[in-house]
């Protein structure tokens, strides 16, 4: 069976009829879709619908159709207006210094060097927690009175006197933010590193003969051979950013006074705190829809037509 | 010997060692606060490096809480939504890799939208769905809950372990006389169990790690896990740091440990799964 294996240097296309192995597929594919159908696209459809009912778990007893009721309360809110402002704040500043560190430790990466594999095991630690703990502990090295980073930077002479992290708005955005790149370095880092080393060094051995330099090197064989995965990867991470509120939820939980919400902390606000499932549900959906629309200009704008399919 | 500085790999040097000590600071801080006394931890100057180490905050959680349990929840937990969605993800997995048939796009597509909508919208839903079928309050509810959604990221890992093994192999097993299944289970898993092995770590660490069903669905200290028991820590206004920082170092460890084991495994099933340009 091993010799079999061994001789075999390409993969072989199915060459199978679906009649004959119809049943086969389906039933293999059943459980799957079957779980994923009830529990993840009933309940997302129903919530949807939440969206236009006057669904507040205080009064089940007077669930009505309420049209466009539940976005209009939920727009005139002056809180919802500043986790919109916030969420793009959130996206952009959190993205760019994760996606540029990113890279440039990937590109660091892409040779073999001695410890590399120790290294590669102790930067990628982050992705095995969640943005909760990360959270937690960042709330502790910001801490006003003994937080560790106020008295790194006073003894680096970076600052005079502490900085209230977490009590200042304009510094907690700040906090969140950094907290977010150091949760998502690793992500960038992760995905490019592994393209890269798909790139074969016979593109880069050309490009020498061609007598490019490092950086000609970069932007002519190293960006154009990644592209798609910089911009699938970049994708994936703007909708997670957005989507996931656990890291603000446990460092500031949308405080000090409503500045660090962004939309998906609002609704989970609304949905724990308000138990207003109609209104949660309605500020979900105009984060459906900011996503959609985000992802199609974002893969217009890039002419990338290969994301549906991994 | 004249002396020339090689600037690429000083910049790469200083680089990825400024890098690493902006990595791992946070958790080595987080340690250093679980060893600490109570009576130290907002004693100023700071300490870097704890002189006077102590078990006291490690002990205290589980005396102020039934941390014990929470762990045991957990490990259940994501043992058994581990194994569920890794079952499930094998075998949508290795049909999306090895069959070409009607439907298949929208399949995978049905799959890559679950990671890309904001779940939170079915929440509410999920809540009144888990309460008719009466598992509120009870780990069943969220061990069915993270195998779903734990099963469409595994199947994009597995079917792409899957690709990278030629289909000749389960042909030749076939021709020997194995029925299509025998041939998956006896010639092709173990082929790629270190794959699979990092699949359930991935899945394992996510149900591990797992908060915001888990606070909806679970409020008895019977069915509390790490993260549920851990936000429950916080109360409004002030947060007993010591505890906080046992907890989270005890609740990471496993995590950290699984993770340095099948990091490798995860990368590249990952790219090859869910990024090919």
């Amino acid at each position: 069976m091993k010799t079999q294996t061994e001789t075999v240097t390409e993969r072989s296309l199915p060459s199978f009829s679906i009649s004959r192995h119809g049943l086969f597929i389906f039933l293999c594919l059943l459980p799957a879709l079957l779980l994923v159908t009830v529990f993840i696209y009933y309940p997302l459809f129903k919530g949807v619908v939440m969206a236009f009912q006057s669904y507040s778990l205080f009064d089940l007893s007077n669930i009505e159709f309420i049209g466009l009721e539940n976005f209009k309360t939920v727009m005139a809110d002056s809180a919802f207006k500043e986790s919109l402002i916030n969420s793009f704040y959130w996206v952009f500043f959190s993205l760019l210094p994760q996606f540029l560190i990113g890279f440039i430790v990937a590109l660091l990466l892409r040779r073999k060097f001695r410890g590399r594999g120790i290294y590669q095991a102790f930067i990628f630690f982050p992705w095995a927690m969640s943005g909760f703990l990360i959270g937690l502990i960042w709330r502790w090295m910001l801490n006003g009175q003994a937080g560790v980073i106020n008295d790194l930077l006073i003894k680096l002479n970076i600052i005079d006197t502490a900085i209230p992290f977490l009590a200042d708005p304009t510094w907690a955005m700040v906090s969140v933010i950094v907290a977010n790149v150091w949760y998502g370095i690793t992500f960038f880092a992760i995905m490019i590193l592994a393209a890269l080393q798909s790139i074969p060094d016979e593109l880069y051995e050309a490009a020498k003969i061609d007598g490019a330099n490092y950086i000609q090197q970069l932007f002519k064989v190293t960006i154009p051979y990644i592209l798609p995965t910089l911009i699938v990867t970049t994708l994936l991470r703007v909708i997670w950013i957005l989507n996931f509120p656990d890291l603000i939820y446990s460092l500031t939980n949308g405080g000090p006074a409503g500045s660090t919400h962004i939309l998906s902390t609002f609704m989970l606000e609304k949905l724990i705190y308000g138990q207003n499932y109609g209104q949660a549900a309605a500020v979900g959906v105009i984060l459906i829809f900011i996503l959609l629309f985000f992802s199609i200009f974002y893969l217009l704008a890039t002419k990338f037509n290969k994301a549906g399919d991994f | 010997m004249a002396r020339q500085i090689n600037w690429q790999l000083l910049f790469k040097v200083v680089f990825l060692s400024l890098f690493l000590v902006f990595t791992v600071f946070p958790l080595y801080w987080i340690f250093i606060t679980s060893l600490k006394p109570t009576k130290d931890m907002f004693s100023l100057p700071i300490h870097y490096s704890q002189e006077t180490i102590t078990f006291e905050n490690y002990i205290n959680i589980f005396k102020i809480s039934n941390f014990d349990i929470y762990i045991m929840n957990s490990l259940i937990l994501s043992i058994v939504a581990g194994f569920f969605s890794l079952i499930i993800a094998t075998l949508s997995g290795y049909v999306l890799a090895r069959f070409e048939f009607k439907g298949k796009t929208q399949v995978i597509f049905a799959f890559f939208i679950t990671q890309m909508i904001p779940l939170f919208i079915g929440l509410a839903p999920l809540y009144l769905l888990m309460s008719k079928l009466q598992l509120l309050n009870k780990l069943p509810s969220l061990m069915l809950m993270y195998s779903v959604m734990m099963v469409p990221f595994c199947t994009v890992i597995m079917k792409g372990f899957f690709e990278r093994i030629p289909s000749s192999l389960e042909e030749a097993a076939m021709i020997d006389g194995c029925s299509r299944m025998a041939a998956l289970f006896k010639v092709i898993i173990p082929v790629m169990l270190p794959g699979i092995a990092a699949t359930f770590i991935f899945a394992f660490v996510q149900c591990w790690n797992e908060l915001f069903l888990a606070i909806m669905f679970i409020d008895k200290e019977e069915a509390k896990t790490i993260p549920v028991a851990m936000n429950s820590f916080i109360t409004k206004f002030d947060i007993d740091w010591g505890a906080m920082s046992a907890a989270t170092v005890l609740s990471v460890i496993p995590t950290l440990i699984l993770f340095a084991f099948a990091q490798k495994y995860i990368v590249e099933g990952m790219t090859q799964g869910s990024v090919k340009g």
